[in-house]
């Protein structure tokens, strides 16, 4: 039987994504997609699915969403307060990543999201037609998702096969982590348009995420990035894609995420690693970030590291019992955090 | 006459880690703009082959060709040496794409630019309109955002650089000139071209049955000047999604109005 959730309150700007819409950059047509596709992942695994298929995504603010037809199960994937509010006025704090089974009338809850973004995933899929082979939403163009835009109050989500649902709870005693320090890219392609100075700079210095972002960038803020003298600020536009990292004349780099045009006409110094882009997700104002170099085949080492950590991820969730039950999720989690403790002091 | 534009070989740089662009040239030149497009009709050749596993997509500019792949399948230095091969192959001028007759809306608020740029070059509104209107231009090639063409044949006479301060907010469908270059926003954008007018065509389409997109690169466009009254009419009907595409399109064997 297929399901449906309801959106009650669509929070600041939850959107339907998945790996993205490949095949229309030439015409226009943006990338898209998670912005964090790790995540996205993790919430697809916790409700039984591929880890591609199109999931919520919300930033700062989560949004509630009501079981209005039959039982749907959730995955989430995100560090927030959350909770399920059951039909019969019941109210269950969720800790951790997991899977909930939603009966008809339950209402799952998301407050404020650390970290600015995190994935619910549905069982069986949300099912909508794709747009140009994508259910991702690109706003500004109004295509993919619910309309083509962020959800809002009194939307249904058609939910796809719901027979997961019956087979109990999946959850993960740590949510996935992201690698730390620098940011890693690859110089590139335009390095040769800024002075020795400003690739000195780059690679050195401090720069702060400005209140300027959404999907389709971040402006950062720092140390001046200055152009070659004879070559200047602006290029025949070329080929860009998310985690390119524009300079224009006012020497402030633009670090272009999911959303971002196709081509481009401002020199790029650099362009942030694959095994990165999901970290740019959680960017948020006033944090600094700093860049390293890497070669293309440390940038490749890492992606398959992080694919693999992924798939070990996935290989670690437990079943686990209906949220509001025993907690076995904090039974779990304790245990697993003495053991560590243990195995280091051993 | 200035020498070629293009380089003596292509330039393979790295786009990150999981695209190559190949650049031609620096400018914008018709002789690369064939060059990008050869390469990009070696690659559709090729495209279930081995050599190209892993590739997921290729976009042309005017001067270079990025190819996007996936690193965990693609050997990337392998591609780039196909890709360095055949970026010495033929090159490809685009071929006859269809003629469009676009009703735009010049002036007022559907063109603030206009006057500006009458007075900057010496012309009166009306001058500049009618030149606009008399000139047939050519789609090289779409991008920025979904659907926007980049538009060759501007005459010289009318050639000016970008606006100082770019514009926030670029209302949607705005007939745009920059240098000898012209454009219609699909969407509604920051930018920083001259805008002259308003189509109420609507240039995107992701349910269209060919193409989500209008034009297509080789595609070749006149305006036709229409009333504020006349655009706001096509603009309902166009909402309502009543206003097809096809009655734009010229006939194959029907001329360009005289003008």
């Amino acid at each position: 039987m297929a399901g449906a959730l309801s959106v009650i309150d669509g929070g600041f700007a939850t959107t339907v994504q998945d790996a993205g819409r490949r095949g229309y950059r030439s015409l226009g047509v943006p990338l898209s997609g998670a912005l964090d596709s790790v995540w996205l992942g993790c919430a697809n695994s916790l409700a039984g699915n591929p880890p591609d298929r199109p999931a919520l995504e919300m930033r700062y603010t989560g949004a509630s969403l009501e079981a209005t037809r039959g039982s749907v199960c959730v995955g989430w994937a995100g560090d927030a307060d959350v909770r399920v509010v059951r039909a019969d006025g019941k109210e269950q704090s969720i800790s951790g990543w997991r899977s909930v089974v939603l009966d008809q009338g339950d209402i799952f809850e998301v407050g404020s999201i650390r970290g600015g973004v995190a994935y619910l995933a549905v069982s069986g899929g949300i099912a909508l037609l794709p747009q140009l082979g994508s259910c991702s939403t690109y706003a500004r163009a109004g295509i993919g998702g619910i309309e083509g835009r962020s959800l809002r109050r009194g939307d249904v989500l058609p939910v796809g096969d719901t027979s997961a649902t019956r087979r109990g709870d999946l959850m993960h005693a740590r949510g996935f982590e992201h690698a730390g320090g620098n940011i890693r890219v690859i110089l590139g392609p335009q390095e040769d348009y800024f002075t020795a100075a400003a690739l000195i700079d780059f690679r050195s210095s401090e720069y702060r995420v400005t209140r300027d972002l959404d999907r389709m960038g971040i402006r950062l803020s720092g140390q001046p990035l200055t152009h070659q003298p004879d070559k200047g600020a602006d290029i025949v536009s070329d080929g860009v894609t998310p985690g390119a990292i524009q300079v224009p004349a006012d020497g402030q780099p633009i670090l272009l995420l999911a959303d971002c045009q196709t081509v481009g006409g401002y020199p790029k110094i650099a362009t942030v690693i694959q095994a990165d882009l999901p970290r740019l997700a959680h960017l948020m104002p006033g944090q600094a970030v700093r860049f390293s170099a890497v070669t293309r085949q440390e940038a490749w080492l890492a992606l398959r590291a992080q694919r693999d950590a992924l798939s070990a991820w996935i290989s670690e969730l437990v079943a686990c019992g209906p949220a509001g039950g025993v907690d076995e999720a904090a039974l779990y989690n304790s245990n697993l955090i003495s053991g560590m403790i243990d195995a280091e002091a051993a | 006459m200035k020498p070629s534009a293009a380089y003596a070989a292509p330039r393979l740089l790295p786009l990150g880690d999981a695209a190559w662009t190949v650049e031609f040239g620096a400018s914008i030149d018709m002789t690369l703009h064939a060059r990008v497009m050869g390469l990009a009709g070696a690659l559709e050749e090729l495209r279930s082959s081995p050599d190209l596993l892993g590739v997921s997509e290729w976009v042309p500019s005017f001067r270079s060709l990025t190819v996007h792949f996936d690193p965990l399948l693609t050997d990337a230095d392998a591609l780039g040496a196909t890709l360095f091969r055949l970026s010495g192959g033929e090159v490809r001028t685009l071929g006859k794409g269809r003629r469009w007759l676009i009703p735009v809306c010049f002036g007022g608020d559907a063109g603030p630019d206009l006057d500006d740029m009458a007075t900057t070059v010496g012309l009166s509104a009306a001058e500049v309109i009618a030149c606009i209107a008399a000139t047939v231009f050519r789609v090289y090639l779409l991008g920025f955002m979904p659907g926007f063409p980049y538009m060759g044949g501007l005459t010289p006479e009318l050639s000016l650089p970008r606006l100082a301060t770019p514009r926030k907010v670029v209302p949607e469908r705005s007939l745009a000139v920059t240098g000898t270059m012209c454009a219609i926003y699909p969407w509604e954008s920051p930018g920083g071209w001259r805008l002259l007018g308003r189509t109420p065509v609507r240039l995107f389409d992701p349910g269209a049955q060919a193409s989500p997109a209008l034009f297509g690169p080789g595609d070749e466009a006149m305006w036709l000047p229409i009333d504020a009254d006349t655009f706001l009419r096509m603009d309902e009907q166009a909402a309502r999604g009543d206003l097809a595409w096809e009655q734009f399109q010229l006939a194959a064997d029907a001329s360009w109005p005289a003008r």
